[in-house]
């Protein structure tokens, strides 16, 4: 283990952390699917109310998105900002 | 096209002397700037010589107008008919500014700065509808129910809208521009540095549907989410008045 300095291995650390976070993406992809395919069924069983379901489905995933946003913004950070560098 | 390294808007007019020193403008500041004047501009131009029988750029006015009301009345109650026009000129802003990746240019929403000034905008609307609505002091007072012990939670609540809000808008739209300088580059990379072409011919095809996905399908969504959810949540502080 020669050579690594703290600073690379921190770095190194903060890139794997940024991987992990996105995790996110796996409850969430699972989620919002799960919400259209039910949101499909409702269509297909009143097709009459196609526009308010859309609004509601679309409303809805956007909320479930939020989490998904803030890992992928911690994961910017982590990244692009290297906060954990100037720590040493 | 943008920077990988550099991932912040590029400061384009800066002072370095005068009453003005230490002040800078940057992209996305100067594009909000032309955005806000050309939308404003567009709608003094039409609205200046109306016809009875629309034709040309006055149909479009009227299609967007009619629509906005449409949504305002479906969403917020026909009661609530007044906040057309603010939701209608944010749709607009928003749709103008998420799109500016289609021209090549820095987005406005991908500037933090910018998405929570709006959030905060909102912000404001709400808490002053919500105490106009209930009055000073059933304003207080909705932050007890139903439950006392829960005015730590719901004061949080009230705090974490606007900040989901603007960071909802800000990272879908920064993700496709980051999306589209790394497809960029490394097209660029592939063109130049491996197969020697002449012209950057992989970068002229390539990249369109994700063009017509990040900068045109995601501004239009993201501006309807972002008007949709400001709808719902003024609606929702002042419906709340009426149920008790």
């Amino acid at each position: 283990m020669t050579g690594v300095t703290p600073e690379a291995f921190v770095l190194g650390l903060s890139a794997i952390g940024a991987a992990v976070v996105m995790f996110v993406g796996f409850g969430v992809g699972l989620a919002q699917g799960l919400a259209t395919g039910k949101a499909v069924e409702s269509i297909a069983r009143q097709p009459e109310a196609k526009g308010d379901i859309m609004t509601t489905l679309i409303t809805g995933l956007a909320m479930t998105e939020t989490s998904v946003i803030f890992a992928l913004i911690v994961s910017m950070v982590l990244l692009f900002v290297n906060p954990l560098v100037g720590k040493l | 096209m943008h920077d990988i390294e550099n991932l912040g808007p590029r400061i384009i007019i800066w002072f370095d002397s005068g009453p003005l020193k230490g002040l800078y403008i940057t992209e996305t500041v100067f594009w909000a700037i032309i955005v806000a004047v050309g939308v404003t501009v567009f709608a003094l131009l039409i609205s200046r010589r109306l016809e009875r029988d629309p034709k040309g750029a006055q149909g479009i006015a009227e299609l967007i107008v009619e629509y906005a009301y449409k949504i305002v009345g479906s969403t917020m109650g026909k009661r609530n008919l007044s906040f057309a026009p603010f939701i209608g000129t944010l749709f607009l802003f928003l749709l103008f500014a998420n799109a500016l990746g289609l021209l090549g240019f820095r987005p406005v929403t991908s500037d933090l700065n910018a998405t929570f000034a709006l959030a905060a905008l909102v912000f404001i609307l709400i808490q002053y509808n919500s105490i106009r609505s209930r009055g000073m002091k059933g304003y207080l007072h909705h932050f007890c129910e139903p439950y006392a012990i829960m005015i730590p939670i719901k004061i949080l609540e009230e705090f974490t809208f606007p900040i989901s809000l603007s960071f909802r808008l800000f990272g879908n739209i920064l993700a496709g521009v980051i999306i589209m300088a790394l497809v960029f580059t490394g097209l660029g990379y592939l063109s130049e540095g491996i197969l020697h072409l002449p012209i950057p011919l992989l970068e002229g095809g390539f990249p369109l549907p994700l063009n017509a996905f990040f900068d045109i399908f995601e501004p239009i969504l993201q501006s309807f989410v972002f008007s949709m959810l400001t709808m719902t949540f003024i609606a929702k502080a002042i419906a709340s008045h009426d149920d008790h």
